[in-house]
């Protein structure tokens, strides 16, 4: 059945990559629809995946990294569809979409037990981990948003309209989706990370002890509210502060592999 | 139940003749209400805008006898010697005159391709014909299918979408930074009929505020009042920069307006917001170096020109999209004629039969006077019967095969084939 459902979701966010890609070139709003139905047809058939790879498995889907990948994937696919209904702009999804489909087989396609499993359990637990990997999947989307908004600005301020320049969103709108999107992240990851302590407080009784992780997502908390502020700033407005954005999202990428991987005693997938 | 459409536009008449035969909604209304009381046509609908002036119509009679007695009429009510018109005017029938609406309402007849003013213009006519009672079945149908291929145009292709002008190359380009202008100012630089074009096109779009600046007083009040705008003292550029999104400047000048110098002085004044500026001045309004400077986008007249003819290429590689729309909107439209027409067909074929049966059953009881009334009776009921079944089948399919329908094209031609026999005695 995870076999089925894995098929599924490749087809529906392969189409849905087509369909945004074709709504891009060609401007038709039926096959901008047709992106979304098919991101949403994705979402659903995705997340029956993800349970049906943890029932597999007998444990959560943030188990192991890949199980972690897959519900980044998920979570990055609601959250863009969350935008894009807010914003009511679907120029976005060529770009965003590619990433899902990526992370969601990559996910998939690697052996499900590779690395052993961290203690997990509890409420507390899952809401600390579903909402951090809420958050980097939100800093992800400000970053494909952010690079939009550098590109478009180029081509505007060196007079290079291609065709494509005329469907995307405007600057303004790009730059709103961004905050949005960073918005998300920001309450995410500090929401989820006073749930990490309190739940290192039931495990060993302590709130603190030194793990770079916790250095880094303090720092990453850090940088994106300094974009909050300086995106408004006379010096920072504009073009500069989506720079600091696609900036901040190499940070909240050695976060997520470097730091996890090599360097955190308590956090290996997420 | 035929179509005749005469008319011209700006490619079959010159100005001078288009502005005689234009209607005002008045005139309008007298030229259908005439047309339909001197029998020269059943339904009517007349369609006049600044570029092209069309009466179409359902005769009682054939269309090209019509269109003759339609071309007299247009004579005599707009006063235009009959030679003169002649030479303007355009005649199409039937299924070319269907065609011609649908691509007029998609815009692909007009001046400027792809414009978006010719629907609503085709709606109102319809509109006040339909209020008038001018039209009937036929171009009921015919303009509501006209509406929807105008629609279905302008959202499945990129026809309309690109800027055609110098002016709405610029307002566009504002809006790919600004988004909506709602909530944006505009300061236009200059009070010519550049400036006027541009101060239309930012109406169009809704723009929050116009601030106008120009020389000349006079003149910069008279814009303002027309397009709801403020006159800002000329010179004063402190004050007037701090506040607008979008800067138009058109202005006769032999050295720049604006030199790199005052707008850096003014975004730092401003917090670095963005600004859009279009240079349509020659020589140009702004210092080019202008263009360097952190969140400034400047536009000269080269460049939206540039944009310009990118978009003209871009409109004509729709055409061909924008055509197969209406192909397929004509061939719904001739089918539904058709249909309509078809059994019609029948019916009077029926009645041809049942009377053809009547005289035949006569002429023969004459040589068979040994058979009985009741077999008579009997001889009459059977062939009936016959009759009906014969024609049942074919009626049934008419009403039921939209591809059978397509495929029969010309109803005239079944009509002379089964029917001429009676017209001819």
């Amino acid at each position: 059945m995870s076999h089925l459902y894995f098929i599924f979701t490749v087809a529906a966010y392969s189409l849905s990559w087509g369909c945004y890609l074709a709504f891009l070139n060609t401007g038709r709003a039926l096959l901008g629809t047709c992106g979304s139905a098919l991101l949403g047809l994705g979402l659903v058939t995705h997340y029956f995946a993800l349970l049906e790879r943890s029932r597999g498995l007998h444990t959560v889907p943030y188990h192991d990294l890949y199980g972690s990948m897959s519900l980044f994937g998920w979570l990055l696919a609601l959250t863009y569809l969350a935008l894009e209904f807010y914003h009511q702009q679907r120029s976005v999804g060529a770009f965003a979409v590619p990433f899902i489909l990526a992370f969601f087989m990559t996910a998939h396609l690697a052996p499900a037990d590779r690395l052993s499993p961290t203690v997990a359990h509890g409420v507390v637990f899952a809401l600390h981990v579903t909402l951090s990997i809420l958050a980097y999947a939100a800093f992800a989307l400000s970053f494909v948003l952010s690079v939009i908004y550098l590109a478009e600005e180029r081509l505007l301020r060196n007079r290079k309209l291609s065709n494509v320049v005329w469907r995307l969103p405007s600057l303004e709108l790009l730059e709103r989706m961004s905050h949005s999107s960073v918005l998300v992240g920001v309450i995410s990851i500090a929401i989820g990370t006073v749930l990490g302590f309190i739940w290192v407080d039931r495990l060993t009784g302590q709130y603190w002890f030194y793990d770079p992780k916790y250095v880094i997502t303090l720092v990453v908390l850090f940088l994106y509210l300094l974009y909050f502020q300086l995106a408004r700033s006379t010096a920072w407005r504009g073009a500069r502060a989506s720079k600091l954005c696609v900036f901040n999202f190499f940070v909240v990428v050695m976060s997520f592999t470097v730091v996890n991987l090599y360097l955190s005693h308590s956090h290996r997938y997420f | 139940m035929e179509i005749v459409l005469v008319g011209l536009n700006h490619r079959t008449a010159p100005v001078e003749v288009r502005e005689r035969v234009s209607y005002t909604a008045e005139q309008a209304r007298r030229a259908a209400s005439e047309l339909r009381s001197r029998g020269i046509l059943e339904e009517t609908l007349v369609l006049s805008t600044c570029n092209r002036s069309e009466v179409y119509g359902v005769p009682p009679e054939t269309s090209h006898e019509s269109a003759a007695g339609l071309s007299s009429f247009l004579s005599e009510f707009h006063k235009v010697q009959p030679d003169i018109l002649s030479v303007s005017l355009y005649h199409h029938y039937d299924r070319h005159a269907v065609r011609h609406l649908f691509r007029v309402s998609a815009g692909l007849d007009s001046m400027m391709l792809g414009e978006a003013e010719i629907l609503g213009q085709v709606r109102e006519a319809y509109k006040f014909a339909y209020e008038q009672g001018a039209t009937g079945p036929v171009l009921n149908r015919m303009f509501q299918a006209a509406l929807e291929v105008g629609k279905r145009v302008r959202s499945e292709t990129e026809l309309g979408t690109r800027p055609m002008s110098v002016a709405s190359a610029g307002v566009k380009l504002a809006e790919r930074i600004f988004g909506k202008l709602g909530q944006r100012t505009a300061l236009v630089l200059g009070a010519g009929t550049i400036s006027e074009q541009v101060m239309l096109q930012l109406r169009d779009r809704g723009i929050g505020q116009l601030l106008l600046m120009n020389r000349s007083l006079e003149r910069a009040e008279k814009l303002a009042t027309e397009f709801h705008g403020t006159v800002v003292p000329w010179g004063e550029w402190g004050d007037a920069l701090r506040s607008p999104d979008v800067i138009v400047s058109s202005v006769a000048a032999e050295e720049p307006i604006l030199e790199r110098a005052i707008l850096e002085q003014a975004m730092a004044a401003r917090g670095n917001r963005a600004l859009f500026i279009m240079d349509l001045g020659l020589p140009r309004n702004i210092e080019p170096a202008a263009a360097d400077i952190y969140n400034v986008y400047l536009y000269n007249l080269d460049d939206l020109g540039g944009i310009v003819q990118q978009s003209r290429a871009m409109r004509e590689n729709e055409i061909p999209r924008a055509e197969t729309i209406v192909d397929e909107h004509v061939g719904k439209f001739l089918s539904w004629q058709a249909s309509v027409e078809l059994v019609g067909l029948v019916d009077e074929l029926r009645a041809r039969l049942r009377h053809e049966r009547t005289a035949f059953i006569r002429e023969r009881m004459e040589t068979m006077k040994h058979l009985s009334a009741h077999d008579r009776q009997q001889m009459e009921l059977l062939m009936g019967e016959l009759l009906e079944k014969l024609l049942l089948e074919p009626a049934e399919r008419l009403r039921g095969e939209k591809e059978l329908r397509r495929k029969i094209q010309n109803v005239e031609a079944l009509r002379d084939l089964f029917l001429s026999n009676r017209e001819k005695q």
